[in-house]
């Protein structure tokens, strides 16, 4: 199951033409304890690159981008009773939605982990 | 990375254990413990005797109240001490620095309350014949013309309630101003060194928001924002001077690439106060922008009172400004020009955006502090602003990373980040250090753009000895910072309530009220 990852810290986990999305543990890190998460309903369509969720943390609120476009299938409810889920667990519970994809092709301007691991690196 | 830590730990003990015997009341000293209003008062209680009213006809339209109102009342020395009581556990420029970034907390000079308390001012009303307030109308008319010459700007909208209402009220012209000549636009272009109100505005106007990164050196990208410019953006929002604290040096050209798309230039003038008297707006080709009275114009703000963000125009959004407005005749006399009488002179206003003209007890303070600086005196308060911004910025070199200082001198504002902290020491540690202090802390994790910022306004209004001070307890935390001390995370250990846990609070609030004894019936 490749992931993928953003400049704008969003990871995204394809398998087949379903997709699974977060931020990392770096951006969480960056934000600080998580208060309060607020994801896209299933049926909701989303464009790269435009605001798909929002996270707030008692530092700021912030804008989780779509790493590519596609229709969201599924959001993770379980962060509205337990938005520290993102802290504890981003890149495994503490998921956002889940889209299938309308354009693959667009995956490919995406950072594999070694290039984000660099990218975070020299930030 | 470690997670921040923002807010109390159970590890860090007890929220308020002083380590001191507990006393009866609570108090400590003349330090006053406070219990809510609903704790103390009753709902049959009150300090205020009404006559019985008359019974008869009403023209409530059968509106009228069923249930009671239930409010807690006190009898008055109650009130009094109630009130007093809770205000002598806030922090208030009165009191002290207040060095809150891009929040202008500035001495309010007490000429301004003089004037504002003149009968003639403050007992008008907005709805009495128009006659008997050619005067309040006169002090109106003038600060409009002030503001429109101070700015270099066409006319103004004296109605707007605050900053963010003045820039719905600007986005609404420029709107306004694109369907009349059937241009209907989708984007407005915020970048990231601007207010975080812009955006809310441009989204609450209906229009998407695309942001445009900043340079290295703080500033809007030039060359990324007309890569975007495209004729489907409605407008651009630039905060100049910006939260970086820095002036936008390239604003003319900006205004020139966004006229050439056939959009707008709105300017977020929070930051007025950086530039009064030195710099016009309106030849920098802006189309609209906002003046905070309560910040560059000296009236009360943070609970001192209401703000006030009127609106100055560009010759090409004038049109479309909101009613109503004071007009003033070739004879002399003061007329509010209103839908009914707007007829052909404005027939292109957008609407109103507020039932009456504006915050008048503001318009009167914010003539008064203009009429007592003159023009000379204004362009002193932005020298002064900025001196004392630098002076803040250069006393902390070495002590606190400033990421922009090789931009140039900052503006009104200093900014720095929390780089070089050790033993996982924040920004928020920082902030509650000062506290112990005795200050208000700075804005925190506030612009965006920079790690852990800190920015620091400390106004024209402050001395060299008030800002010495102020820059030594900042040195004394930071230095404790850099040092990795630890008892900086149990700060403030001073305070009547030790840190809150702003996480709990936000994730479990516990909310605190009373039912009516009526209610709970």
């Amino acid at each position: 199951m490749p992931t993928y990852f953003t400049k704008d810290h969003e990871w995204i986990a394809v398998e087949g033409s379903t997709a699974t999305v977060g931020i990392t543990d770096y951006a969480q890190a960056q934000l600080g304890d998580v208060v309060f998460v607020e994801v896209p309903p299933a049926g909701t369509q989303v464009e790269k690159g435009k605001e798909a969720a929002v996270v707030e943390s008692v530092k700021a609120a912030s804008d989780v981008y779509a790493p590519v476009s596609g229709e969201v299938i599924e959001g993770n409810g379980a962060l509205e009773a337990d938005p520290a889920l993102v802290n504890t667990s981003p890149e495994g519970e503490g998921w956002f939605f889940k889209l299938t994809l309308s354009n693959e092709g667009e995956l490919a301007g995406l950072m594999d982990d070694a290039a984000y691991k660099a990218f975070v690196d020299g930030l | 990375m470690t997670i921040n830590p923002s807010g109390w730990r159970p590890e860090q003990g007890v929220a308020n254990d002083t380590g001191r015997a507990p006393t009866f009341t609570g108090n400590r000293a003349l330090m006053l413990e406070e219990p809510l209003i609903f704790e103390i008062g009753s709902t049959t209680t009150t300090g205020v005797d009404f006559g019985e009213a008359p019974s008869g006809a009403n023209r409530l339209g059968g509106l009228d109240r069923t249930a009671p109102i239930g409010c807690y009342g006190l009898s008055e020395p109650e009130t009094v001490r109630h009130f007093t009581r809770l205000s002598r556990q806030n922090y208030a420029i009165d009191l002290g620095l207040f060095p809150l970034g891009s929040c202008t907390m500035k001495h309010n000079p007490r000429i301004n309350e003089k004037i504002a308390r003149l009968p003639g001012f403050a007992d008008v009303h907005p709805l009495q014949p128009q006659e008997t307030v050619q005067g309040a109308y006169a002090v109106i008319q003038n600060l409009a013309v002030w503001l429109i010459k101070l700015t270099g700007m066409y006319g103004v909208a004296m109605s707007p309630k605050a900053g963010a209402h003045g820039e719905l009220c600007g986005l609404l012209a420029i709107r306004a101003a694109l369907e009349a000549r059937g241009d209907v636009r989708q984007v407005v272009l915020v970048p990231e060194s601007a207010h975080g109100t812009n955006p809310a505005t441009a989204a609450f106007c209906g229009y998407a928001v695309e942001t445009i990164p900043a340079t290295g050196e703080g500033r809007v990208d030039f060359e990324a924002l007309k890569a975007r410019l495209r004729p489907d953006v409605a407008a651009v929002m630039i905060t100049n001077p910006n939260t970086c604290g820095l002036f936008e040096r390239d604003l003319k050209a900006i205004s020139d690439a966004v006229h050439a798309v056939g959009a707008y230039v709105y300017c977020d003038g929070a930051n007025f106060n950086a530039i009064v008297g030195k710099v016009r707006p309106g030849d920098l080709g802006i189309d609209a922008m906002h003046i905070n009275l309560h910040k560059t114009f000296s009236t009360p703000h943070g609970g001192g009172g209401p703000g006030a963000g009127p609106v100055v125009l560009s010759e090409a959004l004038a049109p479309f400004g909101p009613l109503p407005f004071v007009g003033l005749h070739a004879d002399g006399r003061y007329e509010l020009v209103e839908e009914e009488t707007a007829g052909e002179d404005h027939p292109h206003a957008f609407g109103r955006m507020a039932a009456f003209h504006g915050q008048m007890g503001m318009f009167t303070r914010a003539l008064s502090y203009i009429l007592s600086h003159g023009a000379d005196g204004l362009a002193r308060v932005a020298e002064d602003a900025v001196l004392n911004a630098n002076y803040v910025l250069r006393s902390l070199e070495g002590v606190l990373e400033a990421p922009f200082a090789a931009s140039g001198p900052c503006m009104h504002e200093a900014l720095f980040t929390d780089n070089g902290l050790g033993g996982g020491i924040t920004t928020l540690d920082i902030a509650k250090g000062l506290i112990d202090e005795g200050y208000h802390p700075m804005t925190v994790y506030f612009p965006l753009v920079v790690h852990g910022a800190m920015l620091i306004e400390p106004t024209e209004t402050e001395s060299k000895a008030s800002l010495d001070q102020f820059i030594g307890a900042l040195k004394a935390v930071a230095e404790r910072a850099q040092a990795g001390d630890q008892s900086l995370k149990a700060a403030p250990i001073y305070a009547p309530r030790r840190r809150l846990d702003e996480t709990a609070a936000a994730r479990k609030p516990v909310l605190s009220w009373k039912d009516l004894p009526e209610a709970a019936e």
